[in-house]
């Protein structure tokens, strides 16, 4: 084994393991506001509001100006590439305003899949080239952490070794870079939810899949106090006919994770993946009541789960600014809550927030 | 990736569980007492005693002999095969003996190092033909967990690719068939202290073995829960010229170990590894003061720093076995208070207590 020549230096390492910490410090979570153009035209069509940059400006310029409490639940926001250079009304920059809450700004690194020719349709993520000038770009930009999702499905032959060793190899090639520049990497190994297998093969699978995610950045020197995860939970697929509990989803997500994510990790930022917004918030709440040692944060990075109910009271329309203010502030505070296991069942839900957010194979 | 072929059922996750837990209960640890003949030969020619059957049955009687004070810091005793079925001079099984203190009984069932054409002196384990026949025939014979212990060295171009991959491979092809039989698999991933390289030498190679070592464990469907680690201390080639603290070695430790085992494993139970008696209990009650997160028990399975004092008050004479057995006692006891960071220090220098027990490239 030659010599090992550091990767970074002590000083760029605390500047990361700062940010990872700010980001999930005391039951804070993150924000995905990071929908690529055509995932917005999806979401903007239920509303049936019309896909147009103007359109998506207006509805990410109301959620960044909610009130600054905000930040006591928002840790983090990861932006899409637009959205990091668009201002609102005034024209002040989306950044600084979340900046100024205290917010740490993120954005989407990866630029799609591609497919990985000889398996059962699986995939690849795309985005390695130029990657350190795009980050370095960003980081001048206000850019402190990076987030790259690579997706595995449950199937027939599926993950295969092959995808499995190409996605976390991406990942990992892609972590390596972003913390050559300052950026802290948000790991996202995506098992998704598509199919009708249980539960304790969801756990198999994802339990195969972080122990290479973890070899992989090992292998590639990445820094681990120095990222995050960004994981599915464990739960059946969705066209399982076998219903299971958050309890049940809490062990064996929290099994999981504690056979295969190292203690150095800070903090485990689950995706939401399609569940509604009541499911994403009791899931997080029970991972966080879970007996089992829990050395890292456990919090969330939710899209659909923190914006549904928010879109439906923005339906386009200026005049609900408030409405829709309000829900997206009732579901950050919810999640809060979860993530110190403290969040308590109303009991009440608005339609929207127990409507199931499947997509199948769903793309950003 | 087909569907999942359960390697355990869950009644034997249970028991290999429980047993892990009972060894590493808080404030207790392991007696390696498993020399081989020929490192027995070693031992004993320092005091000037003869290497015969009854020599190493008489001095395995004087650790053996002590009383209920052990019971609170020894949870397990790794045995030699031809000491698992020896027996005192009132004719009892040593293995009755240690059982009836409530602690658990351990086999050595590795068959010494090869080595690696085509390597720089490297080496791997040998000892898995047959092993699953061996293991149920121990598990009759009142063992209930195992150890191998693989060795790896640092060197300019060592340990070489070739010796991790091996060497991890060997480890957890044992492991899995130990669990088949209801025996936990004590992994030893020893990488010895020879050389000149510095404290982050060695923590940058601990860290690759260990990263290895769990990915094998995960490729051959290891049940975590059921297996204890038992690595080297994080410390400088014994060469080195920089002296560093406890509290350095407690640090790069702790770190390697965080960014690499998961907190499934219940326990760590670390090699003394040429320590002398007093620093390997030093070392140890630093590594339980250490300020980080550590969601495993950090404990001792010491060979030489638990017997090095008894063997020299022993001398081969039976008038001497009392006050030999007291000194393992007074050693058991002190690193009992060391795995719970309560250990204050002897206060005394000198004596076999602080002697270096380094021996040039160690094999049992």
């Amino acid at each position: 084994m030659a010599p090992r020549f550091p990767a970074l230096t002590s000083e760029q390492k605390k500047e990361l393991s700062e940010i990872a910490q700010r980001i999930v410090t005391n039951g804070k979570g993150i924000l995905a506001a990071d929908e690529s153009v055509g995932t917005m035209g999806n979401r903007l069509q239920r509303i049936k509001v019309e896909n147009t940059e103007e359109n998506r400006r207006q509805f990410r310029e109301i959620l960044f100006t909610v009130d600054n409490s905000i930040n006591q639940s928002i840790g983090g926001v990861i932006l899409f590439h637009e959205t990091l250079y668009q201002k609102d009304g005034q024209g002040k920059l989306f950044r600084n305003i979340l900046k100024e809450k205290g917010i740490v700004v993120g954005i989407k690194l990866d630029q799609g899949s591609a497919p990985l020719a000889g398996t059962n349709k699986e995939t690849t993520i795309q985005g390695l080239d130029g990657l350190s000038e795009r980050c370095a770009q960003y980081k001048k930009d206000g850019a402190d952490f990076g987030k790259w999702r690579a997706v595995l499905r449950i199937d027939n032959q599926c993950p295969s070794n092959l995808a499995i060793q190409e996605n976390a190899n991406t990942l990992a090639r892609y972590a390596s870079i972003c913390q050559q520049n300052g950026l802290v990497p948000i790991v996202e190994p995506e098992v998704i939810p598509d199919g009708d297998h249980d539960l304790e093969h969801c756990q198999y699978v994802t339990e195969k899949v972080l122990a290479a995610v973890y070899k992989a950045l090992n292998d590639h020197h990445v820094y681990l106090e120095g990222t995050l995860l960004k994981p599915n939970m464990v739960t059946a697929g969705h066209a399982c006919t076998k219903k299971y509990t958050p309890e049940q989803v809490a062990m064996a997500t929290v099994t999981a994770l504690h056979r295969t994510v190292p203690a150095a990790v800070p903090g485990i930022c689950f995706l939401s993946g399609g569940m509604s917004e009541e499911d994403a918030t009791l899931n997080l709440n029970a991972i966080n009541l879970c007996p089992l040692p829990k050395p890292w944060k456990l919090s969330f990075s939710y899209g659909r789960a923190l914006q549904a109910s928010a879109l439906a009271a923005w339906g386009g329309k200026a005049a609900n600014k408030k409405a829709t203010q309000e829900a997206f502030m009732k579901r950050a505070l919810a999640n809060c809550q979860a993530a110190k296991g403290q969040y308590v069942h109303t009991g009440s839900s608005a339609a929207a927030s127990t409507q199931s957010l499947f997509t199948a194979c769903y793309t950003y | 990736m087909p569907h999942s072929y359960p390697a355990l059922s869950a009644e034997q996750k249970k028991e290999l569980s429980d047993i892990a837990l009972r060894i590493v209960a808080p404030g207790k640890g392991i007696l390696a007492a498993d020399e081989s003949v020929g490192s027995m030969a070693k031992r004993l020619s320092q005091i000037g005693v003869e290497n015969t059957e009854e020599n190493r049955r008489l001095y395995r009687q004087v650790l053996f002999s002590a009383d209920d004070r052990v019971k609170k810091c020894i949870g397990g005793v790794i045995f030699f095969h031809e000491t698992l079925y020896q027996k005192d001079d009132n004719g009892v099984p040593f293995v009755r003996t240690i059982q009836d203190k409530g602690i658990v009984v351990g086999i050595k069932v590795d068959k010494g190092v090869v080595p690696l054409a085509g390597t720089d002196g490297e080496t791997t384990t040998q000892g898995l033909d047959g092993l699953s026949e061996r293991c149920a025939q121990y598990k009759k014979d009142g063992a209930n967990f195992a150890k191998w212990r693989c060795v790896l060295k640092i060197s300019e171009r060592t340990p070489s690719a070739l010796a991790i991959l091996e060497n991890t491979n060997v480890l957890a092809r044992y492991a899995s068939i130990c669990q088949q039989n209801g025996i936990v698999p004590i992994v030893e991933p020893e990488i010895l202290p020879d050389g000149d390289h510095d404290l982050k030498r060695c923590q940058y190679v601990t860290e690759k073995v260990l990263a290895a070592v769990y990915k094998a464990l995960s490729d051959h469907h290891v049940y975590l829960e059921g297996t204890l680690l038992k690595p080297n201390m994080v410390t400088p080639g014994h060469a080195c010229p920089i002296k560093y603290s406890p509290e350095e070695i407690a640090m790069a430790t702790v770190t390697a170990l965080r960014r690499t085992v998961p907190p499934a494993v219940p326990g760590v139970t670390f090699l003394s590894g040429g320590q002398s008696e007093e620093e390997a209990s030093l070392n140890l009650n630093a590594i339980n003061r250490c300020p980080l997160p550590r969601p495993w028990a950090l404990t001792f399975s010491y060979g030489r720093a638990l017997q090095a004092s008894a063997l020299n008050a022993w001398r081969g004479q039976q008038d001497n076995a009392g006050a030999a057995t007291e000194e393992f006692i007074k050693r058991a006891e002190v690193n009992g208070l060391a795995a719970q960071g309560k250990y204050e220090g002897s206060g005394e220098d000198g004596g076999a207590a602080a002697q270096s027990l380094y021996i040039a490239n160690h094999a049992y």
